[in-house]
């Protein structure tokens, strides 16, 4: 994939133009997004003890692990990603910037409704979710996920701990429902 | 051109086998009403009957409520028009979306437009919850699915019939992120989109830069392109579009063409500005038809489709296909 542009000025007036509730946090969140090289690394090392907890989780049944794994979970990843808690994560795959939070959670690329200036149509003083994941996921390690065709969003999941439905298997990037695909397939090169 | 996506039948399509029979094709934009008014869809198919292959039926188009576009789409079959069904992901759920799409093969719908839709937000229920429970990408996933594989999205299996499907879905070249843009074209051709309508051109360089990257992937040999293609009738007009509707570019060029004329004046340099637009992309390479579309002037449609040369259009339903066995009556 072409190297993609940084932000432009308009993309930046938009992330941080205006006085916003929380601007010092928003400013210092968006730092660790747009250098996501140690969350990938955190995210990473996640995965491996994710790897060891099958066993356990599923001795314990997911909903009982989600139970507990939950707060934790919320506690690290909403002040950052302003995660959803869909159950189902492809942080990583989307550069570090949750799909979930896009007005229409769109989890396949953005919508033709982007504005010129790269503002979203619903939220016309915010940047599209999508412009910010394209960019930050050229920096990170997974940028060809960015080919993938993630099946939409099973909501039986919504609200369980994505780390506990990960180490069990039940999603490996994201799933879809009943009988149907379950697994995000790489349908383009990227 | 046969497509890669295509099913191993071919459908009822008119507009699939325009496309096969490698004509340049012409569809067209019919708006439901706002109130149930059978006489202005009548007067609509009167006007606009011989001028296309096929006719965009819009779904609570700009998420204002209008009549159902299933409906409008069944009155336009029965009128012996091809109507393209549009189906959005903001009004209904899987549930919904499959049972319309059902219905629709019922009545021998076979073109299907997939679209993300408008947020609710700036339509005219303002309070209303958008759905976007599968994105368009998925939505094309799923007619393929039904189609080819007669499952539903749940993976069980659809009884005794599958639906036919003509699968279209959309794109639009001129919204940020302009370099994620083909390969976004590239996941719904891969995901199963046989056509491909574009947002109205205006920035005729952008869509050519982008028509460049797609012929570079390929995908105009997977998929049939047809540029959007639409006049505007104001100064106003055009401000409006340029400033409020969101993805749509329009440069400053046309704004001042239009600038100090009075209002026939205006809506002829529409008209003008339109035409020349479509000569150009006519030339580029991958476009394989239009889809004019012009936002409540449809009575401009047929002066349109004239003086771009494309009247009358060709009788496709009784050719027998090059390369493709005749169809059984019986089946």
């Amino acid at each position: 994939m072409q190297k993609l542009n940084t932000f432009d000025a308009h993309t930046e007036a938009l992330r941080f133009g205006d006085k916003k509730q929380g601007a010092l946090w928003r400013r210092f969140r968006f730092f660790l997004q747009d250098h996501p090289a140690p969350l990938v690394w955190i995210w990473k090392s996640t995965e491996a003890i994710l790897g060891r907890m099958c066993r356990p989780f599923e001795r314990l049944g997911v909903k009982r692990a989600s139970r507990w794994v939950k707060p934790f979970e919320e506690f690290v990843k909403k002040p950052i990603f302003d995660c959803r808690m869909c159950g189902q994560c492809i942080l990583h795959s989307t550069g570090m910037t949750c799909p979930m939070t896009c007005p229409k959670q769109l989890r396949n690329g953005p919508c033709g409704g982007v504005r010129m200036d790269g503002s979203c149509e619903v939220k016309r003083t915010e940047p599209c979710i999508w412009v910010q994941a394209i960019e930050r996921s050229a920096r990170t390690s997974y940028h060809h996920d960015l080919g993938k065709l993630n099946p939409p969003v099973d909501w039986q999941l919504s609200g369980a701990a994505s780390w506990v439905t990960v180490a069990v298997g039940r999603t490996d990037v994201t799933t879809g429902s009943g009988n149907g695909p379950h697994h995000a397939e790489e349908v383009i090169d990227v | 051109m046969r497509t890669e996506n295509a099913s191993s039948q071919p459908t009822k399509s008119r507009l699939e086998r325009t496309l096969l029979e490698g004509h340049f094709a012409l569809t067209l934009e019919i708006s439901p009403p706002v109130g149930p008014n059978r006489a202005a869809v009548e007067r609509q198919i009167d006007l606009l009957r011989d001028y296309a292959d096929a006719f965009n039926v819009t779904d609570n188009q700009s998420a204002r409520v209008h009549t159902s576009s299933l409906a409008v789409s069944i009155m336009l079959k029965q009128a012996g028009l091809d109507p393209i069904l549009q189906v959005t992901c903001r009004d209904r759920n899987r549930l919904g979306i499959q049972s319309d799409l059902l219905g629709a093969s019922i009545h021998g719908i076979s073109n299907v437009l997939a679209l993300s839709g408008d947020a609710p937000i700036w339509g005219d229920h303002p309070q209303t919850q958008g759905v976007f429970e599968i994105d368009s990408i998925n939505l094309v996933r799923v007619l393929r699915m039904m189609r080819d594989d007669q499952v539903f999205e749940n993976g069980n299996e659809i009884p005794k019939i599958a639906p036919e499907f003509f699968i279209g879905a959309a794109a639009n070249p001129f919204a940020p992120p302009h370099d994620f843009r083909p390969l976004r074209l590239a996941k719904k051709v891969a995901a199963g989109a046989q056509f491909i309508q574009t947002q109205l051109i205006f920035n005729v360089p952008r869509f050519r830069e982008y028509m460049k990257q797609v012929v570079a992937m390929g995908l105009h040999e997977k998929t049939a392109i047809l540029a959007g293609i639409g006049p505007v009738r104001s100064l106003r007009a055009a401000l409006f579009m340029k400033d409020e509707i969101a993805g749509m570019d329009i440069p400053n060029e046309i704004v001042e063409r239009l600038k100090g004329l009075d209002k026939e004046e205006a809506a002829a340099e529409g008209v003008n500005i339109c035409l020349e637009i479509a000569e150009e992309v006519r030339q580029i390479e991958g476009v394989k038809g239009f889809n004019v579309m012009a936002v409540s002037w449809s009575s401009i449609l047929p002066e349109l489709a004239t003086r771009m040369g494309l009247h009358p259009r060709p009788d496709v339903m009784d050719s027998p296909i090059a390369g493709l066995a005749p169809e059984n009556d019986d089946s």
